[in-house]
């Protein structure tokens, strides 16, 4: 599986991390040879089998729609890194 | 212009459900409260937080795909929609694209000329909203606040089947109408709780391709929609009629400068990586649970306005404007059951009702007074104890401002107008003998005048009569 | 009661002693803070150490065990929690530079259990960055060591919590495992540890890598103390939709010397190239062990044994990816002090913030689940895992247990597998597939090699069989001969 340069560039937008060119090119070996390594799964025909997420069978887990929460904003703003008395501060989105 | 196009739209309805808590967690969904007061680990992004399926959502959302026409995915499952935006605690919002809860329905509208079409809907699927961003031009800070993160919503795709705003409006209506009935939601578009995006593309007349579509948002209003519309059909024409292609992008739209213009920027990658969250274990909606809500789907408006016409013997332009919106059907109905007269009620549901509440810019749905004391001001006006005069001014001081008991106020004001009737013939005969002039009249065949003589019974006996039965003994008197 | 003889009890014991008077929390905990003061500058198995608050809870489990208010068996018994849950008002960093000051406002569900019966918590251990490793070194506040060589490794991710367990500075520890990181640590320090089944244990509160693999389990100095926190912490959890609604939670009653007629599966493929001699030779010797008691061991050809890691880490990967997103400099942790917009504070964050091991298993796990990929790996990786699940159910309908390996060797050198992370993800070939099929596994001592480093023996069950693995493994242990017990500590201790 051949990563290129704009794959690296492409993924690195996506996970939000800004590699300097020296991580760029360790991330590219290290994609390509794990990469490489999971294709192994290809080996395995899986045409007839489920894809599994959860190993035991359970389904429908809900609450009632009952409030339980109060208000926690002291607790919730306690680690933000900038706020103000009631709210994160982000820069500027557009 | 050389061609004739046609216009191609589908809509994007997203519809904030009015359970009491959140999707994924217990924290209230209560409009208001301080920024960031509704908010808890979870929903607001947490390490080791983790969500729990508010089972009323599930159920409101399987109500509207019942009502819809939708089959009911049986295996439903969440997934993740994954992307970098403040608004987004998690950094990635859960959704439903793989598995939603219903699928393939269809809607059927009207238009003004009367024809009917259906729209038919993609699907219907559960997902979280996101928190509010309130940006300070001041200090150019931006502020989160996350107590609308995690508010349910269900979003509507619908099929590319509308052909013009006319056909979007009637859409739009017919949905919010059909929720409304359900409970579900008071879809209100000003207030966020309904929000549709416009997906609109252009194609030459008879073509059978679709152009290329753009998705435009913040449509705030019916208005904003008619005139967005008309505004991108305008712009796609104009690129394609100079040679130009239309570009794939999501739009915003500004109603106060009505245009609209490109949202996203390089940084927003469109690869949302939907995986099944792992957090969350499938849904199996049973046919058990299918039949509980269905047995639970009210009477619909157009079912209704049938009702109305036939059984309470309504005019079809009152039947339509009380069925439009719920509450007001309910405190009909409610009036009705306690035996006050379905056309009486309704007279005061259109004319006062209605009027006071555009004079108070008050929505239907937040009107204050019970069915219980609408009924109770009908029959007090049937009854004769208190005239119509009496009966608007108890109606829009105590039963519409406070939800006060009519009798009671009637009784603690001295408002009743019912005359002691020996008191009133009295009176007539004094009334009578003082307008020589006016019996003239009414015997010359001159019918009007008969006002004159009502007027000074009515100033005799301070208001406190009923002008028709005041009317009645005039006659009676003179014959 | 000496410190030594504290510190020589198992966390079970000192729990009887406490109750019979003959010691006090504060006592033992006292005594653990002193070894952890001795011993830490050396082996480093915490990140933070919270004497104050732990001698406070001390104090308030005597005096609830005074009143009688405080019965159970952890009742004012020091223990060490990994990194990664979180606990109200103690620093969680998951050992990152990105949770540096991260003060969780919440207590993790199975911590929570535990708390409330009187543990006393002396402190948060080492592990491998948001749990991504096998060594403990990707950690950002530096190593852990192995207390039986500081030159060699304690493994991961729960290097800190095996080595504390190890070293005599907590009665037991709580650690995590997704694809091993209690098993394989435990084994690397001669101490016991267990995985439960998927959904046994609550993983509210704990801070999410492999949501569809992980889960919180103890590691303790021997089968009885594991299996007796396993069951104070195994419990329904309503804020976890994960969570499995079981009543077969009493492992303590599984703590009984008999194996007789029980049948032991040895997988041929996991006994094969790979596997360090001396490795083979004490898990086979412990098999024997097991057979001489009368036990039906039989070796059996399980598959699909190499396709395990691969399919483990595209599906670890993928849904960390995810699960890390929300580290964004935004809510909590660390925000980078220089940026010129959003997308730049997000980035240069999150580049400053992770380890490059975490970096490197976030672009893979963003890579597979992108569009174009998402059916060729994930899905495909979640058939895959389905088709393993199947092959040890299979198993599990000939056998009542399976027994291996935890790891192909002893614990490795420091610095020789941070360079070539396909080999350090080999090392997992063990215990990964465990992960993926959602079953339990044990891992204690079984011998030594020849540089008296330990060798631990894996037992894996069928889904939610906690008590066959416990009496297997209990019964091996009463019968096993472990000729060092304990890591010679005489030279560590006092050295900076």
């Amino acid at each position: 599986m051949e990563i290129t340069d704009e794959t690296i560039e492409y993924v690195g937008i996506l996970a939000q991390l800004e590699l300097s060119d020296e991580e760029k090119k360790a991330a590219k070996k290290s994609m390509t040879e794990m990469l490489d390594y999971v294709n192994k799964l290809n080996e395995l025909d899986t045409s007839d089998v489920e894809p599994m997420s959860h190993t035991f069978p359970v389904a429908n887990v809900m609450r009632e729609d009952v409030v339980t929460n109060g208000d926690d904003s002291e607790n919730m703003l306690k680690n933000a890194p900038e706020k103000t008395e009631n709210a994160y501060i982000v820069p500027q989105t557009f | 212009m050389s061609k004739d196009y046609e216009v191609v739209i589908g809509l994007e309805v997203h519809v904030e459900l009015n359970t009491k808590t959140k999707i994924f967690c217990g924290c209230s969904t209560e409009f208001g409260g301080a920024p960031n007061s509704h908010v808890c680990p979870v929903c607001a992004g947490m390490p080791g937080s983790l969500p729990v399926l508010n089972k009323e959502v599930l159920h409101k959302a399987i109500a509207v795909g019942l009502a819809t026409n939708c089959d009911i995915t049986r295996d439903s499952k969440f997934d993740r929609k994954n992307y970098f935006y403040p608004d987004n605690p998690q950094n990635y919002q859960i959704s439903q694209l793989y598995f939603p809860i219903c699928r393939n329905g269809k809607v059927e509208i009207e238009l003004k000329d009367g024809t009917k079409k259906f729209v038919r809907i993609h699907e219907i699927h559960m997902e979280e909203d996101a928190g509010k961003l309130v940006h300070d031009a001041a200090t150019d800070e931006t502020y989160v606040d996350f107590n609308r993160s995690g508010v349910p919503l269900i979003e509507i795709v619908s099929e590319p089947d509308m052909r013009s705003s006319e056909e979007v409006i009637a859409y739009l209506d017919t949905l919010r109408e059909t929720i409304q009935y359900l409970g579900a939601s008071d879809c209100k578009l000003n207030e966020g709780s309904m929000r549709a995006d416009v997906n609109l593309s252009i194609r030459e007349k008879g073509s059978e391709e679709f152009g290329t579509r753009t998705e435009t948002k913040n449509l705030n209003s019916f208005k904003a929609i008619q005139r967005c519309i008309e505004n991108e059909i305008g712009r796609q024409i104009d690129i394609i009629e100079e040679g130009g292609k239309v570009m794939q992008e999501t739009r915003r739209w500004d109603d106060d400068k009505e245009y609209s213009y490109p949202m996203r920027s390089k940084e927003d990658a469109q690869d949302y990586r939907y995986f099944p969250d792992p957090d969350l274990v499938p849904i199996h909606v049973s046919e058990e649970m299918i039949n509980e809500i269905k047995a639970e789907e009210p009477e619909f408006r157009p079912a209704k306005k049938i009702r109305y016409q036939e059984e309470l013997g309504l005019p079809e332009y009152d039947a339509d404007q009380i069925t439009s919106e719920k509450h007001l059907t309910e405190l009909l109905e409610g009036a009705v059951a306690l035996g006050a007269d379905a056309k009486k009620v309704s007279n005061w549901l259109m004319t006062e009702t209605m009027r006071l509440m555009k004079e108070t810019s008050t929505d239907a749905d937040k009107l204050k007074f019970s069915a219980e004391n609408l009924a109770k001001l009908v029959k007090l006006v049937e009854s004769k104890e208190i005239n119509n005069a009496v009966a608007k001014e108890v109606f829009e001081k105590a039963v519409f401002a406070e939800n006060l008991d009519p009798e009671q106020y009637v009784k603690d004001n001295n408002m009743s107008t019912k005359a002691d009737a020996g008191q009133l013939e009295a009176v007539v005969e004094k009334a009578i003998a003082a307008n020589p002039k006016a019996v003239e009249d009414i015997k010359a065949g001159k019918s009007k005048a008969i006002g004159a003589i009502v007027g000074f019974v009515m100033k005799e006996m301070k208001g406190k009569c009923d002008p028709g039965e005041v009317n009645k003994l005039i006659n009676q008197k003179l014959n | 009661m000496e410190k030594e003889k504290i510190l020589a009890l198992t966390a079970v014991e000192l729990g009887k002693a406490i109750a019979a008077g003959e010691t006090t929390s504060v006592e033992a905990t006292k005594a653990y803070l002193d070894q952890m003061d001795a011993v830490e500058g050396a082996i480093h198995s915490y990140v933070t150490v919270e004497a104050e608050s732990a001698l406070a809870a001390a104090e308030a489990a005597d005096a609830a065990i005074k009143a009688g208010t405080l019965t159970g068996p952890l009742a004012g018994v020091p223990i060490a929690v990994k990194d990664n849950m979180c606990i109200e008002g103690s620093r969680t960093s998951c050992s990152s530079h990105i949770l540096e000051n991260f003060v969780p406002t919440f207590t993790a569900t199975a911590v929570k259990r535990l708390q409330d019966a009187g543990a006393v918590i002396l402190g948060r251990t080492n592990m491998d960055e948001f749990a991504m490793g096998s060594t403990t070194e990707t950690s950002y506040y530096g190593p852990t060591s192995n207390p039986w060589n500081l030159e060699h490794v304690p493994g991961g991710s729960s290097g800190g919590s095996a080595a504390a367990v190890a070293a005599d500075e907590c009665a037991m520890a709580l650690g995590s495992d997704t694809g091993g990181s209690i098993r394989q640590p435990a084994s690397f320090c001669g101490v016991t540890g267990i995985k439960p089944t998927y959904g046994r244990v609550s993983r509210y509160g704990l801070i999410a890598y492999g949501s569809s693999l992980d889960q919180i389990g103890p590691l303790g100095k021997d089968v009885t103390d594991c299996a007796t926190v396993l069951e104070m912490i195994s419990a329904h959890d309503e804020k976890d939709s994960t969570s499995a609604d079981r009543d077969d939670i009493k492992f303590t009653e599984a703590l009984v010397d008999d194996v007789k007629g029980l049948k032991i599966g040895l997988p041929r493929d996991y006994f094969g190239e790979g596997l360090d001699p001396e490795v083979k030779e004490a898990v086979l010797a412990a098999a024997e062990t097991l057979r001489l008691k009368g036990a039906i061991v039989e070796e059996f050809d399980l598959g699909l044994v190499e396709y395990a890691i691969p399919a483990y880490y595209v599906i670890a990967c993928a849904e960390a990816s995810s699960n890390l997103e929300r580290f964004d400099g935004v809510k909590y942790g660390f925000r980078t002090p220089d940026y010129a917009d959003l997308h730049s504070m997000y980035k240069k964050t999150r580049s400053e913030g992770f380890g490059p091991e975490v970096k490197r298993r976030i672009m893979l796990g963003s890579f597979v689940l992108s569009s174009g990929y998402f059916d060729a790996y994930y899905v495909k990786a979640l058939r895959v895992k389905h088709m393993i699940k199947d092959a040890f159910d299979k198993a599990f309908e000939k056998y009542d247990v399976i027994l291996g390996p935890c790891a192909p060797t002893t614990a490795l050198k420091k610095g020789q597998s941070l360079s070539d992370p396909l080999k350090m993800y080999l090392g997992d070939i063990y215990t990964v597939s465990v992960n993926l099929a959602g079953l339990p596994g044990i891992s204690l001592p079984c011998g030594y090699d020849a540089n008296g480093l330990p060798i631990g023996l894996q037992l894996l069950g069928q889904t939610f069989d906690e008590k066959t693995i416990i009496r297997a493994a209990y019964s091996f242990e009463q019968t096993f001969v472990d000729e060092k017990k304990k890591p010679d500590l005489t030279a560590v201790e006092g050295r900076a």
